[in-house]
């Protein structure tokens, strides 16, 4: 299905959360979900199930003032 | 020192982490600094991220995440809620941005964002102008410690209205106060500092400076300088002269 990934819209096999971040290898990394707006726990990650045209965002600790 | 949510700062200095030629560089000038706290950010995904975050957990300070860029309520409390989690921190720097080139809070937004973090047990640490009912309702709905503006983000204006932030610290005799962006010399942050404020908070002049390590130390010596004075109570300024020498006791020539 389709998803947009951090704005890009993008091809997947996931259908979760956090199969989503294992095929992006992002998993065990430092990062935090929101999924159409919404923060998405590390814990929730799991049962996030993932439909087509989704707005998933994963954030990494960046430089800031 | 107040404390700000129950901790101690061992330097009124906060130092931001963005903007530095290097990372070598960045992490020299915090060492000059002697800063109490880092403020960071949470971005897209990309490679630099995980690298940052170790260099982080090198550095002995506080980590203070920021909602920078946010521009509505919504925006913030979910930024907030990720950095809550990625940062393992109740502290939050939040930011609701109203307009964008002078980067200055929405203060509607930035009262009901803070909120609801308020309620969610974050330890909320507003952006906000030196408003003193703006601060009022800032204080009721939870905050606990008020980041007025000096000037606009990353301009190094200095302390545009001073006598707003003198007010508000007679105002708030109890609340911690940190002026945060706008800051361009040390000479702007001993002045704070002087007015009785607790903190700074700075980022661009140091990190923008020809040499940020040099800086970042200036910035160290002038917010001790700043606070040691406000501490030995100034003297009262005057219209008009007064003799420091004695004149009683001059020669008749």
């Amino acid at each position: 299905m389709k998803i947009f990934y951090n704005g890009e819209l993008m091809e997947v096999t996931a259908e979760s959360l956090d199969a989503l971040l294992r095929e992006l290898n992002l998993e065990g990394q430092a990062v935090a979900t929101a999924v159409n707006g919404d923060f998405v726990p590390r814990s929730l990650r799991a049962e996030k199930l993932l439909i087509e045209n989704d707005h998933v965002e994963v954030v990494a600790p960046m430089q800031g003032g | 020192m107040k404390t700000f949510y129950g901790v101690e700062l061992d330097s009124a200095l906060m130092l931001g982490t963005a903007l530095y030629p290097s990372p070598a560089i960045m992490a020299q000038a915090f060492d000059a600094s002697k800063a109490s706290v880092a403020t960071v950010s949470l971005r897209r995904e990309n490679s630099g991220g995980q690298a940052f975050r170790e260099w982080l957990q090198t550095l002995n300070v506080r980590l203070l995440p920021n909602t920078a860029g946010c521009y509505s309520v919504k925006e913030a409390v979910t930024t907030a809620h990720m950095a809550r989690e990625l940062f393992d921190t109740t502290w939050i720097k939040l930011e609701v941005i109203g307009q964008s080139d002078t980067l200055q809070p929405d203060p509607f937004g930035l009262v009901d964002a803070a909120r609801i973090l308020c309620d969610e047990g974050f330890d909320v640490f507003p952006y906000t102008t030196e408003d003193l009912v703006l601060a009022e309702r800032l204080v009721e709905v939870g905050c606990r410690v008020l980041m007025p503006w000096g000037a606009p983000i990353g301009s190094g204006l200095g302390l545009n209205n001073p006598y707003g932030l003198r007010s508000l610290r007679h105002y708030f005799p109890d609340i911690p106060l940190v002026v945060d962006a706008g800051i361009g010399l040390p000479s702007h942050a001993a002045q704070a500092m002087e007015l009785g404020y607790d903190a700074i908070l700075l980022n661009t002049a140091v990190a923008k400076a020809g040499d940020p390590v040099a800086m970042a130390k200036a910035f160290a010596l002038a917010v001790e300088a700043g606070q040691t004075a406000y501490q030995a109570s100034p003297m009262e300024p005057r219209d008009m002269a007064s003799p420091s020498t004695p004149v009683i006791g001059k020669a008749w020539l």
